[in-house]
């Protein structure tokens, strides 16, 4: 059994030794992931999981890795890449510049979704996809571009979904059991950590992206990190959520639109 | 088995259910009172993550108001939630819900066991889980987790289930409270206050 006092031992240790804030993630679904790393790496108790993270530097990078939920898709939701198309798209084609930050984008596939789009809208050329995580390691795939071949099928079956018309196996190159996507959608993607508890504002884009990272923080942080999205997005913006989050009841609500459906929301002020 | 399950308060209801399941909250759902006094929580295995249609049809069966979880809401008396397809529930100690898209947990997202368990941390004593028909383990870990807390576990009559195997491996591995089929289990529910 950890305790709660015990979790909070351990987030003040990680602020004050490394800076880094986890005070304010979902407390049920960190602490799951705090045991099951402690079973994954076989510590005795809590006690020792925390003397290691306070005396060995080294072992922060496997805890952030761990603790933090990396999963991901490409063309996850199809619905919601086919309203990007239908919707988004026409109306950033209008800018003679586009600028996108993906917000948390783990391992990439989203990033490489949205540059299939954007090529495919003929808009590649004069757009720039920021790819930020707070995880240097994730970050590291997405500058590789590189996915299990045995995922393709599914991907290639969102991307159909989400209205693609082209061959989706035109887009990588297989090797190894790997695919390898192409340099023409890599170079247009700037890969950067940032951290949404404590870094500000580094650009004004059109679009952002943050789906599924807002789910581990709680309310309050959830709001700061909203407020940071309204001071980053240029005006008629466009804010793009997970399917489960939303901006209702958040304090930046009122200068937004929702489009439809999905949850893709329109700076209005 | 009959006991004083009549003056233990209920502060929130799961219920857990994989293949066969539907059917029986289809017939379960019109049984139940109106204006349950406590929150009540559907985690089920779907086949079909894309299908949002499932908690219209829940509602439709229901005179208590019944919604998908967004992240976060408030966990109210009187509502029936449902898990979304594709994330597990979890429940915060102020009684918030909260959404988690981690890896699949005996090839489920949501997984029974997650929300059980952290429910039982949360809730203690004043949970009842009720485990419905499925063809794999999940939900077993998640209801001894519930008994340790002090909460209540219920399974369904295994043979009056389409897929006997989930709410069988549980009564084979905990003490379980109560096993009904729906007629009882609703009349059960009905009398929790
Ligand atoms: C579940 S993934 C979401 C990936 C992708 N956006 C999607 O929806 O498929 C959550 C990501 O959020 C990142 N994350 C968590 N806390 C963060 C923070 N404070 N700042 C930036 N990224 C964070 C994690 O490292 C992880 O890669």
């Amino acid at each position: 059994m950890i305790e709660e006092e015990d979790i909070d031992l351990l987030l003040n240790d990680l602020f004050d030794l490394y800076g880094y804030d986890f005070t304010r993630y979902s407390r049920a679904s960190l602490k799951r992931r705090i045991i099951r790393l402690c079973s994954l790496d076989k510590f005795p108790s809590f006690a020792e999981l925390r003397y290691r993270v306070r005396n060995d530097p080294s072992y922060l990078k496997r805890f952030v890795e761990e603790v933090t939920v990396n999963v991901t898709e490409m063309f996850r939701d199809p619905a919601f890449y086919k309203s990007l198309r239908e919707e988004v798209l026409p109306v950033l084609g209008t800018k003679p510049f586009i600028r996108v930050w993906h917000a948390g984008c783990s391992t990439g596939e989203e990033v490489y979704s949205m540059a299939i789009l954007l090529k495919e809208a003929n808009l590649l050329r004069r757009s720039l996809l920021y790819a930020t995580d707070l995880n240097p390691s994730v970050l590291e795939k997405v500058r590789k571009g590189i996915f299990p071949l045995a995922l393709m099928k599914q991907y290639s079956e969102s991307y159909i979904s989400s209205g693609g018309t082209a061959d989706f196996s035109s887009y990588y190159t297989a090797q190894y059991g790997q695919a390898k996507f192409d340099s023409e959608l890599s170079e247009k993607i700037i890969i950067s950590t940032h951290n949404l508890v404590s870094d500000s504002s580094f650009n004004e884009f059109d679009l952002i992206l943050c789906r599924n990272v807002l789910i581990y923080f709680d309310k309050e942080l959830q709001d700061r990190v909203l407020k940071l999205f309204d001071a980053s997005l240029g005006t008629l913006g466009y804010l793009a959520l997970g399917t489960k989050e939303t901006l209702k009841f958040s304090a930046v609500q009122h200068k937004f639109k929702q489009l439809n459906r999905e949850k893709i929301w329109k700076k209005i002020i | 088995m009959e006991e004083n399950h009549l003056n233990r308060r209920c502060e929130l209801l799961l219920i857990g259910g994989s293949a066969g399941s539907l059917e029986v909250l289809f017939r379960l759902l019109p049984l139940l009172r109106a204006d349950l006094p406590f929150p009540v929580a559907l985690v089920l295995h779907r086949r079909n993550s894309g299908d949002s249609t499932l908690s219209e049809l829940l509602a439709s069966k229901t005179l208590n108001p019944t919604q998908e979880v967004e992240d976060k809401e408030p966990v109210t008396p009187g509502t029936i939630y449902l898990a979304p397809a594709d994330y597990h529930l979890l429940i915060e100690h102020n009684r918030t819900f909260s959404l988690d898209y981690s890896e699949k947990i005996n090839f489920s997202r949501p997984s029974i066991d997650v929300t059980f368990e952290s429910a039982a941390e949360v809730y203690g004593p004043g949970l009842v889980a009720i485990l419905l028909s499925g063809a794999n383990e999940d939900g077993t870990s998640g209801l001894t987790a519930v008994k340790q807390a002090g909460g209540m576990a219920v399974a369904q009559n295994p043979d009056t289930a389409q897929m006997p195997f989930m709410p069988h491996y549980a009564i084979t591995h905990l003490p379980i409270d109560h096993v009904f089929d729906t007629i009882e289990m609703a009349a059960f529910i009905n009398s929790l206050t």
